[in-house]
């Protein structure tokens, strides 16, 4: 690895994929400062918030909460949509995700064939499985994001405040949590998936 | 003022989100097929450092720019809930691909499927508030 003082040379730098290392304890840094700024991590609390903000306290006391305490969240999460843009803008890489060949194999055998299969081709969303342009695309989406909404909610946590910042904490109930995660993972992926592709 | 640091931490998980390829519906796919190590080596990286760093905080009792020292509240232990609620999540986790962090990210992206996602998860969070009295916890 050259030292690089280039702007430009920098810039290419950041845009190669990361290796896992480099992300994962970028994330522990991101883990870092929320926790020094007194704020735990997690996201899946601002779907809670937004509940609230949509009138929902009205039909469950569960989502009378105090939302000025929740301010900084939705900054958060506002700031990882920018961050979202500013990634597809400036830092993507020059090539489609690189997934292992097993599985690109596995996925064009059920006819999801990589990157086509998304149609901008970085192989972030499968765009041909999850998608507005078919009932079953339409019924995907709403379906596997009403079980991460109820799952994240009744469990208290998703990945960020279980297996991130629980798991930082060696608190059992999240490992437990993260257990169920991959049971769930699992039990999809293997058994249901194939008949719904 | 402190809520543009928040934003910031945010652009940043952002960023760290899409270079890691964590928010890659395939990467999840792979990770469930057990036919990559990379997701699995973030994931396995983030808690191991993680949990060097909150030892850390709390060892030298450092304090947070709210003045209180680092805490978490334990969550009563309580298997069936964990498991069960667990068990929901990883479902849709690996339909959708993504789990609400990225969902964030992939908005950003300009993926707007995942609007949709984010609706059903609204939606999930709403009745899960509605039912959670009928259910173990």
């Amino acid at each position: 690895m050259e030292l690089v003082t280039n702007p430009q040379t920098i810039l290419d730098f950041i845009r190669q994929p990361w290796h896992w290392a480099v992300s994962g304890i970028a994330i522990s840094a991101i883990l870092f400062l929320l926790t020094w700024m007194g704020r735990s991590f997690g996201v899946s609390t601002t779907f809670k918030s937004a509940c609230t903000v949509l009138g929902a306290g009205k039909v469950s006391s569960f989502f009378k909460m105090d939302l000025k305490e929740e301010f900084w969240r939705f900054a958060f999460v506002i700031g990882a949509l920018l961050g979202g843009m500013i990634a597809a803008s400036f830092l993507s890489s020059p090539d489609p995700v690189a997934i292992s060949e097993a599985t690109q194999t596995h996925l064009s055998e059920v006819g999801l064939v990589y990157p086509a299969s998304d149609n901008t081709g970085r192989g972030f969303v499968p765009t041909s499985f999850l998608n507005f342009s078919s009932i079953k695309g339409i019924l995907l989406a709403i379906g596997g994001g009403f079980l991460v909404g109820f799952g994240a909610r009744y469990g208290d946590g998703c990945t960020s405040g279980h297996a991130i910042s629980g798991l930082s904490h060696l608190q059992l109930p999240s490992l437990i949590t993260v257990i169920g995660f991959f049971m769930g993972g699992l039990l999809m992926t293997h058994l249901i998936l194939p008949l719904l592709f | 003022m402190k809520n543009i640091s928040f934003l910031s931490v945010g652009i940043l998980f952002g960023i760290i989100m899409t270079k890691s390829e964590a928010i890659s519906w395939f990467r999840i796919h792979e990770m469930f097929r057990f036919e990559s190590f990379h997701m699995y080596g973030i994931i396995g990286t983030a808690v191991i450092f993680g949990a060097a760093i909150i030892w850390v905080m709390k060892k030298f009792k450092m304090k947070t720019l709210r003045g209180t020292f680092v805490s978490y509240t334990p969550m009563k232990l309580n298997l069936p809930r964990h498991l069960l609620a667990g068990t929901a999540f990883g479902l849709g986790w690996a339909i959708t691909g993504c789990c609400p962090g990225p969902m964030y990210v992939l908005l950003g992206h300009g993926y707007w499927i995942i609007a949709l996602v984010m609706a059903g998860a609204l939606l999930g969070t709403f009745t899960y508030g509605v039912v959670k009295d009928k259910l173990p916890h």
